[in-house]
Parts: structure tokens; C-alpha cells; sequence
């Protein structure tokens, strides 16, 4: 069980791997793999804590219901799953700052965190606009020839690689 | 089609889960979790995200093609507009480079223990996704109508049966994947 252990799988294997499980997602569950809705239905359950079910009345939530479905518990497994491979490799460590950000900003957790934090919200602020993510759109979507998801795709790495170009070639450089 | 699963909601509980912890073992194995990974991958240095993304739509477009041909599965390709997947499109690629994770591999980062991946960006993604439940009302009347196409595929577009463009697509990929690999990048 040496693969196991190993820290880093070759891409394609990796990437037909995901293929195939789309396979069984289509068949046995009848959806696409997706993983942004299960932040906004987080998102509206959190918000149910505080303002009770009254948010269930927004427009967005009687679209997609702030409560657990298949794809909340698929992102739960991603959690799990990555935690299983980090640590079947040894890999699992607490980390603040990713190598590479400390080599272009030093070793910097805070400013790190607020990134992030402002990345995060952008993403998250995107995905719903665009209506899914690098997995709904820009894989199960691209593979179902979907004229949105490859329009969608398109966009997220043009924003990104010229936001990512900005970053560190223009901050940072 | 195998109905009968698919309206057993504790079962597809269960299977959501065993499917992603298979994705979250497949993304942190190919390194899609790491954030020097992504950052890597969006300043094209590092292509490992795009061989991901590519081989698994190769692989996926494929055999769902091959299922729904056999009728044991139906296409959900989700609708969009030029005012949705372009503009939304464009803030999530913004948030993408900003944050170095995506909503799927963050979940797999936190995994690995990257804080900045559970502290910045869950609660980021989670703040985002929540202001857009706020606005949709408005966005949904405004920008994202503009330029509505629907769940249109490109098969459909063209009015072609889907193999026509399934099969020169993949074999494009599998083109564009093997030229990746022959420059080394």
C-alpha cells in the first residue's frame, strides 16, 4: 500500500480519478459534483441561529434551502478525505503562511488571514454570482458541454491569472 | 436510470460523503489543495491544476456521455448569462488568485491543516456567499438577466448530436494535455 503514503499522485492520475467518480455521481446520484451551494446553505443556516426561520423566506434560501443536502456532505468528505491523504503521508501539518507567500511577504499570519479573508469573500461572493466553482462549472459543468460552465471557466482563470499576475509579479516583484 | 436510489435521501447522504472523501484523497494526492500549488498554476508555472481539470473532464466527459447514450443518466448543465458566468466568473477568478484555494480545495486545505484555508477562507467564502444571498433579489433582476442563454450545451447550440462535439473536444484536451506535458511546464 505504498501509493498510499505517497505525498503526490501524478496529475492524470489524479484527474481521471475525479472523472470516474463523476461517473458514479451521475448514476447513482443523479447530480453533478459540485461544492459552492453547500457554503451559501452554511451560510443561510448560520444566519438562521440569529434570525430564525424567517430567513427561509429570502428569495436565494427558497432557492437553494439553508439546510444540509448531498453536496454539504460531499464537502464535508473532501475535509475528511484530505485529512486521510495528508496524513497517510505524513503530510498533515498546521500551517499559518504557504511557502510561497512567505517568500514574497515574509512570515506574516495576520496579513495572511485578512488575504485570505478578503479572497474568500470574493470567492464566495463569485461563485453564487456565476452559479457554481472550479468543480461545478469548471469541471462537471465543462464536461457536460455546458455553454455557462465554459464561459464560466474561461473567466475564472482569466480574473485569476491576471489578479495572480498583479499579486506577485507587480506587489510583490 | 436508477430512480429508486436516487429518492433515498439517507442513502445519497451517505454516498455524497464516501464520493467526497474520494475527491478530497484525489485533490490533496494531486496537490490541488496547496495554495503554492494554485498560486503556482495561475502564475502558469506549475500546470498540475489544468492536468487535473483537463484529464478529469476527458475521463468524465466521456463515460457520462456513455451513460446518458445508455440511458442510465440525465445531464444537469446549469443555466447561465453573460451578465452570471462572465461577470461572476471574473470576481470568483479574483478571489481565486487573492485567496489561492477554490470553494472545493479549500475544504480539502483545512484537511491538511493550512489555517489561513479554515480561518480566512471558509469564513470569507461563507461572508461572500451570504452577502449574495442578500443582493440576489436585485442582481437577479438586473446583471445576472443580462444576456440569458439558459442550460443551452454546446451540442445543442450547434444542433448536433452530442458525440459530434464530444468526441473532437476530448481528443483536443487529450492534444493540449500531451503538448503541456512535452514542454515540461
Amino acid at each position: 500500500m505504498d501509493f498510499l503514503a505517497a505525498s503526490r499522485w501524478s496529475p492524470y492520475v489524479v484527474g481521471a480519478g475525479i472523472g470516474v467518480l463523476s461517473w458514479f455521481t451521475f448514476l447513482l446520484l443523479d447530480k453533478p459534483i459540485g461544492c459552492s451551494t453547500a457554503f451559501a446553505r452554511t451560510s443561510g443556516m448560520i444566519e438562521k441561529v440569529f434570525r430564525g426561520s424567517k430567513v427561509d423566506e429570502k428569495e436565494y434560501y427558497r432557492k437553494f434551502p439553508a439546510e444540509i443536502d448531498w453536496e454539504w456532505m460531499l464537502v464535508a468528505g473532501v475535509f475528511i478525505g484530505s485529512f486521510l491523504s495528508a496524513a497517510a503521508s505524513g503530510g498533515f501539518a498546521i500551517e499559518w503562511t504557504p511557502a510561497r507567500w512567505v517568500a514574497a511577504f515574509g512570515i506574516t499570519p495576520v496579513a495572511r488571514w485578512g488575504v485570505a479573508l478578503a479572497g474568500g469573500f470574493l470567492m464566495g461572493l463569485g461563485a453564487r454570482w456565476a452559479g457554481g466553482c472550479t468543480s461545478g462549472h469548471g469541471i462537471s459543468g465543462v464536461l457536460q458541454m455546458a455553454v455557462s460552465s465554459w464561459l464560466a471557466a474561461i473567466s475564472f482563470f482569466a480574473g485569476g491569472i491576471a489578479a495572480a499576475m498583479l499579486i506577485f509579479r507587480v506587489i510583490a516583484g | 436510470m436508477l430512480r429508486g436510489l436516487h429518492a433515498r435521501k439517507p442513502v445519497q447522504l451517505g454516498l455524497a460523503l464516501l464520493v467526497g472523501i474520494a475527491f478530497g484523497f484525489l485533490l490533496q494526492k494531486g496537490g490541488a489543495t496547496r495554495y503554492d500549488v494554485i498560486i503556482g498554476q495561475l502564475l502558469l508555472e506549475d500546470h498540475t491544476v489544468v492536468r487535473i481539470m483537463l484529464s478529469a473532464v476527458v475521463v468524465g466527459a466521456l463515460g457520462v456521455h456513455l451513460l446518458r447514450s445508455m440511458r442510465l443518466a440525465e445531464l444537469h448543465p446549469k443555466p447561465g448569462s453573460f451578465g452570471a458566468s462572465v461577470v461572476g466568473g471574473l470576481i470568483f477568478g479574483v478571489g481565486f488568485a487573492v485567496l489561492g484555494y477554490c470553494p472545493g480545495t479549500v475544504a480539502g486545505a483545512v484537511g491538511q491543516g493550512s489555517m489561513d484555508a479554515l480561518l480566512g477562507g471558509v469564513v470569507g467564502i461563507l461572508i461572500g456567499a451570504g452577502v449574495f444571498a442578500a443582493l440576489f433579489p436585485r442582481l437577479s433582476r438586473g446583471v445576472l438577466a443580462v444576456g440569458d442563454f439558459g442550460d443551452v450545451t454546446l451540442p445543442r447550440l450547434f444542433k448536433v448530436n452530442e458525440w459530434v462535439v464530444v468526441l473532437p473536444v476530448t481528443a483536443l484536451i487529450v492534444l493540449l494535455l500531451w503538448w503541456l506535458h512535452g514542454v515540461g511546464a
